[in-house]
């Protein structure tokens, strides 16, 4: 069910709002679910609203912080930037993920001989 | 840390939030039409599809609050709130759960603070587990030793930092204070120089004794209680220093006891001391005999059982070493605290027991209630479940219930309990130690709260986990009743009646046993008649300086008294029954014993009329007369156990003892009990109270026809020419000294009575619940038996037998329990054994007549359905 894919893609998406926010500077809830949604080629498009989830747990943590503004329609929206401790969890997550998409890259080249190709 | 700050910081701000994300939603929402406008959809599917894409935002909403908050808070506010509205509905349920567990509650925790005070905390000293009662095995029962050998266990031992002792022949209200205020009897115990220094007690004004404070017979210096600078002296500071004058000397205050320390709640329970006098172990002292009751401190890393050891062989070397003085020393030692509340560990024990059965039966009986209401809430719960309701929330949402009633219950048990206890603490009638330390602190809270949350899990365990088991399509769909889980239901609810009555019976086995023992101990031959008999100390004062000015005095406060009106007899004793002892050593002339074997007596010093007064049956000779004095030949009256003991198979009248360097034995009377009412009669001896001086009381016993009121007032006028210092309130009645004897017995029997009488009151709502239950399930069927002729007379005899099923098969667990169980009450019994067929019958009587009573009202009812009701109602 839904909730299965959600759990595993958590982590994912912090790591994804905290790179988005880190590269792109300060943005909106509506901005940042449709950047990941290009980037990721709509393969994440669940609904939306569930970036907000994302979004507060983040802010709890202290990652990333959100101030009051004005949207590009003028209305009143959240806007979220990354803190300095986000920053550095953004780096741990990071090269957490490398290290794991690393074995799993090296994992799926094994062949049925046992060598890597 | 910071994270579960910020959550709790948002469960607090949850309605700002809400509004927050609302907002946020809101631009979001906006900006996606906007964009689908763009891509050049109608405003109208822009908008639609913008939904879509966002997601159902009521959940989302709830997802956030879960993610932000703390989800467990808010459903366990969930839960309560719900608890409250449906028990708003069913207040009766409600009022009558939280009653019963207040009563349940209520009694375990007066169990607990009792057994916390007794058993579990240590003595109210410093480091009161190194403390050691070291008692003589050589003195029975008062486990006294004589002085030498404390002062020698002293310097000898390598076990104890200090010994200390009080002289334990104290005699309640030796001391007669006057000078300012009313005259008043005050009771001093004489301590040694280092008593409260091995307690550990500090003074909480002055100072205690020194080493040069220890003269004999006339200590000039006293140190007060506590209770008596309160009552006598308001408190006032300048009393250190100041002057007393107590039997006609005047005695220095040197200090006073701070009000943590209770000399008679730890060593003389049911009394009252008000002064402490230096105990000097000299020569003198030591010339008393067996007078001392020793305590030790252990040094560091010195166990009991090495004290032992040491004590072992010093006990024999010593008493070798004492061997021209007669007594001898055989240390036993048990800790102070073994010592002083050991005796009642099985009682207390029992008593815990019994509680604990009947919360038991507390919790069978609310288990069984909260079944009833399972059945009819059925539809409220398949609703619940057709709502989406998880097993597990319907099942925390019961347990809150059931804890919910029994938290409201415990505070309601708390209040009970204060009260409780603020009455045990006041009873200083009964003879139970460190009563009056009994209270409700934090251990006991600590218990009540743990008491409530797993009395609320375990009766509501059974129904909750029953919830589930409801098939929501069959209960909706059916409009008569739950029929579904009924059969399981109903077995459930019959299996915790006969659990209810099992438990019941085992309390009222073990009850029937011990009130059966208590009228048996009631029912003893004391050896006296205490009905009717009326005691005052009268000393004669130092003015009485002779002997002989001192027989004149009793000759003419016995005249006087007995020429009153209402007077049927009176005599003068120097100890009361069951209030003190003492022993000595005595022979038949010329007889000759081995020093282990040497017989002992308990001694009396009394006036001609004592035996008379006192109701004790002369067996043979003469009782002493008024011409029995120093110039007359030396006599002696010994009772039976002590003429047998000593002219085995012989008359007793005539022959000599070596008492006094030769007594003649003029009468044998009939043996008293004087240590405890349960305890056999020794050897006992009277000497009369005009030959010898061997006495530190006067009582005067009195028999009269006159009511409890006037007797005080008729004495006192009559010996108002020779006293007119007695006071009121110094009159007692020799009853009150035998119910105080039996008091701890008392105590625990009316505990137990309370609790079985409880147990059976819930074990009869329990049957009668379930009666009325089936009845009600079978409400058709029985309409349809009545139809096809079934006499009402029938039907009510087939309902009440399905009473005495259930209530027989409950009898039948529980006394093949209480055979088991009942063993170990053994020690706490008197005069009746384990297995009496009395209290087992008696029990099978009560319970099927409680039964009997409990399953009539709902088998009548039954007989009063009218089966066309019955049938067309469905």
């Amino acid at each position: 069910m839904a909730e299965t894919k959600s759990e595993i893609l958590q982590g994912t998406l912090d790591l994804m709002v905290l790179q988005t926010l880190a590269a792109m500077g300060p943005m909106h809830g509506y901005g940042i679910a449709r950047r990941i949604e290009q980037l990721s080629e709509n393969a994440l498009a669940v609904n939306q609203g569930t970036i907000y989830l994302c979004l507060i747990r983040l802010v709890q943590k202290k990652w990333i912080k959100a101030v009051w503004g004005t949207s590009e329609n003028n209305r009143k929206a959240k806007f979220y930037s990354i803190t300095k401790t986000g920053q550095k969890q953004l780096k741990i997550e990071a090269e957490g993920w490398e290290r794991v998409s690393g074995v799993i890259g090296r994992l799926l080249q094994l062949t049925p001989g046992g060598k890597t190709s | 840390m910071s994270y579960l700050v910020a959550r709790i910081v948002a469960w607090f701000r949850r309605s700002e939030l809400d509004q927050d994300l609302d907002q946020e939603l809101q631009a979001h929402l906006s900006l996606l039409i906007e964009e689908n406008v763009r891509r050049g959809l109608s405003p109208e599917q822009a908008r639609r599809e913008a939904l879509l894409k966002m997601g159902n935002v009521a959940s989302l909403r709830e997802a956030h609050r879960e993610t932000r908050g703390l989800p467990l808070v808010d459903t366990l506010v969930q839960d309560l709130r719900y608890t409250f509205r449906i028990l708003k509905r069913d207040t009766g349920f409600a009022l009558f759960a939280i009653l019963i567990v207040a009563l349940g509650i209520g009694a375990s925790t007066i169990v607990f603070s009792v057994l916390n005070t007794l058993l579990l905390r240590p003595l109210p000293f410093k480091d009161a587990d190194r403390l050691v009662w070291i008692a003589n095995k050589k003195c029975v029962p008062e486990q006294t030793t004589q002085v030498a050998y404390i002062l020698d266990a002293r310097r000898a031992n390598n076990s104890f930092t200090e010994l200390a002792a009080y002289f334990a022949y104290y005699n309640i209200g030796d001391r007669k204070l006057t000078g300012d205020g009313d005259p008043e009897r005050l009771t001093a115990v004489p301590v040694t120089q280092n008593f409260f220094h091995v307690l550990g007690v500090e003074p909480q004004a002055g100072r205690f004794f020194n080493e040069d404070e220890s003269g004999i017979d006339s200590p000039t210096t006293v140190v007060l209680t506590d209770s008596l600078w309160r009552r006598r002296f308001g408190f006032n500071p300048d009393i250190i220093g100041k002057t007393l004058q107590l039997n006609g000397k005047a005695v220095r205050v040197v200090g006073v006891t701070p009000a943590s320390f209770d000399f008679t709640s730890v060593f003389a329970p049911g009394s009252r001391v008000d002064l402490f006098s230096p105990f000097p172990l000299t020569p003198e002292t030591d010339s008393w005999g067996n007078t001392s009751a020793v305590i030790g401190r252990l040094k560091p890393g010195v166990t009991l059982e090495s004290a032992q050891a040491e004590f072992d062989i010093l006990g024999t070397r010593l008493s070798a070493e004492h061997k021209s003085n007669g007594n001898e020393f055989q240390p036993v030692l048990s800790s102070l605290k073994t010592y002083v509340t050991g005796r009642l560990r099985l009682a207390l024990i029992v008593l815990a027991c019994a509680v604990g059965l009947v919360m038991l039966i507390v919790c069978a009986n609310l288990s069984n209630l909260l079944l009833a209401r399972n059945a009819a809430r059925q539809k409220e719960i398949a609703i619940r479940v057709a709502l989406g309701a998880g097993r597990r929330r319907l099942i925390r949402q019961m347990l809150t219930e059931s804890i919910v009633l029994s938290g409201a219950g415990a505070v309601g048990g708390v209040l009970l309990a204060v009260i409780g206890t603020r009455i045990l603490t006041r009873l200083d009638a009964i003879r139970i130690p460190l009563l009056a330390n009994v209270q409700i602190d934090l251990s006991v809270l600590t218990f009540t709260l743990a008491m409530a949350f797993v009395t609320g899990l375990t009766f509501g365990l059974i129904p909750a986990l029953q919830v589930p088991a409801i098939r929501v399509n069959e209960t909706l769909k059916d409009s008569n009743r739950g029929a579904s889980g009924s059969k399981k239901n109903s077995w459930l609810r019959s299996a915790l009646v006969v659990t209810e009555v099992a438990f019941a019976c085992l309390l009222l086995v073990g009850t029937g046993l011990l009130i059966r023992s208590f009228l048996r101990v009631l029912d003893v031959d004391l050896g006296f008649q205490p009905e009717r008999l009326a005691t005052i100390r009268i000393d004669p004062s130092s003015n009485y300086s002779t002997q002989a000015k001192r027989n004149a005095y009793f000759d003419e406060a016995l005249q006087l008294v007995q020429n009153t009106a209402g007077v049927e007899a009176c005599g003068l004793t120097d100890v009361l029954p069951l209030e003190g002892d003492r022993s000595w050593g005595v022979a038949g002339v010329g007889q000759v014993y081995e020093r282990e074997n040497y017989p002992e007596a308990f001694v009396r010093i009394v006036s001609n009329g004592y035996f008379k007064t006192m109701g004790i049956p002369l067996l043979a000779g003469r009782d002493f007369t008024e011409h029995d004095t120093a110039n007359s030949e030396q006599v002696i009256i010994i009772n039976d156990t002590l003429a047998r003991r000593l002219w085995p198979g012989q008359d007793a009248v005539g022959q000599m003892v070596t008492q006094d360097g030769g007594r003649r034995v003029v009468g044998v009377v009939g043996g008293v009990r004087h240590v405890t009412v349960e305890q056999e009669s020794g050897s006992e001896m009277y000497l009369p109270m005009r030959q010898t001086t061997d006495f530190s009381a006067v009582e005067l016993v009195v028999r009269t026809s006159l009511p409890d009121t006037s007797v005080a007032t008729t004495i006192r006028e009559a010996l108002q020419p020779l006293d007119s210092n007695l006071g009121p309130k110094e009159f007692r009645s020799i009853q009150q000294l035998v119910d105080k004897a039996t008091s701890p017995r008392r105590f625990v029997v009316m505990m137990l009575a309370g609790f079985s009488g409880f147990a059976l009151i819930l074990a009869a709502l329990g049957i009668y619940a379930v009666i009325s239950y089936s009845v009600q399930q079978r409400t058709q069927e029985i309409g349809i038996r009545m139809a096809l002729g079934a006499s009402a007379r029938r039907l009510q005899a087939h309902i009440i037998l399905q009473t005495l099923v259930l209530a027989g098969i409950g009898l039948i667990i529980g006394l093949g329990g209480s055979l088991i169980m009942t063993r170990s009450l053994a020690a706490l019994l008197f005069g009746v054994n384990s297995y009496d067929p009395a209290s087992f019958i008696g029990t099978v009587i009560v319970l099927i007549a409680v039964a009997s009573i409990a399953g009539y009202f709902p088998a009548r009812r039954a007989s009063h359905i009218d089966p066309i009701n019955a049938l067309r109602s469905n």
